[in-house]
């Protein structure tokens, strides 16, 4: 299966694939993931693809995250864990984010399931993906000003800056 | 804080009002327009700090959103500062229902990104583990949702049920609760005779026990009536907002990662994947019964197979020495040293492992640099996104059917909140 997701892949959008890593520290017991990078601006289309070619069928967004990379450049990814129900495979398909240009397009269109998963990752990270519905901070209250889950986010969090509710 | 105001058409503004601060809005004409109730995040009924902000229409519930976050701990931060097996502690306050699940899933991950794996005997234990997880969160899951709609006798027997796992747990792990009972590449200790006597006369008796909570339910006119046809969710939705687990397959998606990407050795092991078309709440009832019902027969094969060896594999620099070696041999102590101040140091790359846990698809994405501590770790908590699918449940029912609901999709806050 992984051969002919890549066949597909490379075949409809050869040159927005910028990376396929397939991590395994031990190929013999355990299968490997399949991680795609692909370019910030094709990502909806390739997505598109995925979720509706009939062969593949990627229909379920099982997770999204964003990772600190913290690099000088291209320091965020996003990640998207997205599962084939028809052919039990998984796929990871990752784009590189700037920090001077936060800004990712929404999946919310395609798979439902980004909603909340968008709304996480830009509550942890700020970045910022363009046409979500409601991006809203679902953890941190909304008026917190910082990004938790960024590198230089400090373990003991900062003094004051969730205020105790008024009176 | 329970409010109740109606509004002069503008439920955005007491939205907003919520947002900010608790107040209590008032308004003039009262019998006009929509009401926004706010349910939670301290009430009894939703399992957790879940809360709810449903806009209703009389008792007709035309909208819902979901407020997380206020069991929120950072546990994907905290993973950042700690090696490997530190956080093992961690994992069982996420799904609390089912701590030993949450063990073997995050070990499994981190034995994949190290590329080692436990020996045979650790391997049975574990899924003897993961199901009694799997039977403790199901009961609790009977026994709330039974109360839920008016049942309480369930209540008793499912928690009756649940202590005696815990009993189990006690005997095989120490602690009743937060087990904390892997470790990488292998499990804490051996699982002695008295344990696996415990839990074969537990699975003898669950099967009786659980017919008599289907008569007593499933012949209850109040109950079918509260149950049928409430909280629906068809297949095509199920699997578009990310649902998975036992209400996956209650909306008639044959999906189980234990049969579909095997781990452990559920290979070896002859079970049936429960599924159910409906989509209700009556249909996740049937769906998790039946689920227990697997679970005791994994039990049981895996009780029979179960091989005879070592419980941790032979990779010094990976995997904790025994404590009774610690204590009389140089080696593992200069072992037990270097993992406990140095942490395992797996090769940099990132490697994602899911199991089947009670709620769904748990799962953990490391990032790892090479270091004693991963870079990144991301939880894939299937009650959040299990949660995500509430609003499409609840839209169009019953304000009074919003309790049944929450009870049928069985969220456990300390995971969707992480």
């Amino acid at each position: 299966m992984k051969d002919r997701v890549l066949e597909k892949l490379s075949k409809k959008f050869k040159t927005s694939i910028l990376a396929v890593e397939e991590f395994a520290a031990n190929p013999k017991l355990y299968a490997t993931d399949l991680v795609v990078t692909v370019k910030k601006s094709d990502l909806i289309s390739i997505c598109e693809f995925l979720c509706s070619d009939a062969e593949l069928r990627f229909d379920s967004l099982r997770d999204l995250m964003g990772i600190d990379q913290y690099l000088p450049e291209d320091r965020y990814e996003v990640v998207y864990n997205i599962y084939s129900l028809r052919n039990n495979f998984r796929l990871f398909l990752k784009v590189k984010v700037d920090e001077h240009d936060l800004k990712v397009p929404t999946v919310v269109g395609i798979w439902p399931a980004a909603n909340w998963l968008e709304r996480e990752a830009y509550d942890m990270y700020g970045l910022v993906f363009e046409g979500h519905p409601d991006l809203r901070r679902i953890y941190m209250p909304e008026e917190f000003e910082y990004f938790p889950l960024r590198k230089e986010f400090p373990l003991m969090g900062i003094p004051g800056s969730l205020p105790l509710p008024k009176k | 804080m329970s409010l109740s105001a109606r509004s002069q058409g503008s439920p955005d503004k007491i939205l907003k009002a919520l947002e900010d601060q608790d107040t209590t809005l008032t308004f003039e004409d009262a019998l006009e327009n929509e009401m926004v109730l706010n349910m939670g995040p301290q009430h009894p009924a939703t399992h957790g700090v879940l809360r709810l902000l449903i806009r209703l229409d009389g008792e007709t519930i035309l909208g819902c959103v979901p407020d997380l976050g206020y069991l929120h701990r950072g546990y994907e931060k905290l993973a950042e500062n700690m090696n490997y097996h530190e956080y093992i502690t961690h994992t069982d306050r996420l799904d609390y229902l089912s701590p030993l699940a949450n063990n073997v899933a995050y070990v499994l991950a981190v034995e994949k990104l190290c590329g080692i794996e436990a020996p045979p005997r650790a391997q049975y234990i574990r899924v003897i583990c993961a199901e009694l997880a799997r039977l403790a969160s199901h009961l609790v899951w009977m026994g709330t949702m039974a109360m839920d709609v008016g049942a309480l006798t369930v209540l008793l027997w499912g928690f009756r049920e649940r202590e005696k796992i815990q009993d189990i747990w006690d005997i095989l792990t120490g602690v009743r609760f937060t087990t904390s009972f892997t470790r990488v590449g292998g499990i804490a200790h051996d699982m002695t005779d008295e344990a696996v006597a415990a839990t074969k006369a537990f699975i003898d008796q669950l099967p009786d026990k659980l017919e008599e909570v289907e008569k007593l339910l499933l012949r209850n006119r109040i109950f079918i009536r509260r149950c049928e046809g409430v909280g629906c969710v068809s297949r095509e939705q199920a699997i578009a907002m990310g649902m998975t687990g036992p209400i996956l397959r209650a909306s008639g998606v044959d999906h189980d990662l234990r049969r579909d990407q095997p781990y452990l050795v559920y290979r070896e092991l002859d079970f049936e994947i429960p599924v159910h078309p409906d989509g209700d709440s009556l249909a996740r009832f049937y769906v998790r019964m039946e689920e227990m019902k697997e679970s005791v027969r994994i039990i049981r094969q895996a009780l029979e197979k179960l091989p005879s060896g070592p419980v941790r594999a032979n990779d010094p620099k990976r995997v904790l020495p025994l404590k009774e070696r610690v204590y009389s041999k140089m080696e593992e102590l200069i072992n037990d040293f270097m993992l406990i101040n140095f942490g395992i140091n797996p090769p940099a790359g990132e490697c994602y492992h899911a199991i089947e846990g009670s709620k769904g698809e748990l799962g953990f994405y490391i990032v790892s640099r090479g270091e004693g501590r991963p870079w990144r770790l991301k939880i894939r908590a299937p009650s959040f996104c299990n949660l995500q699918a509430l609003p499409i449940m609840l839209k169009g029912g019953m304000v009074s059917d919003v309790v049944a609901v929450i009870g049928s999709v069985d969220p456990v806050m300390g995971e969707a909140d992480k």
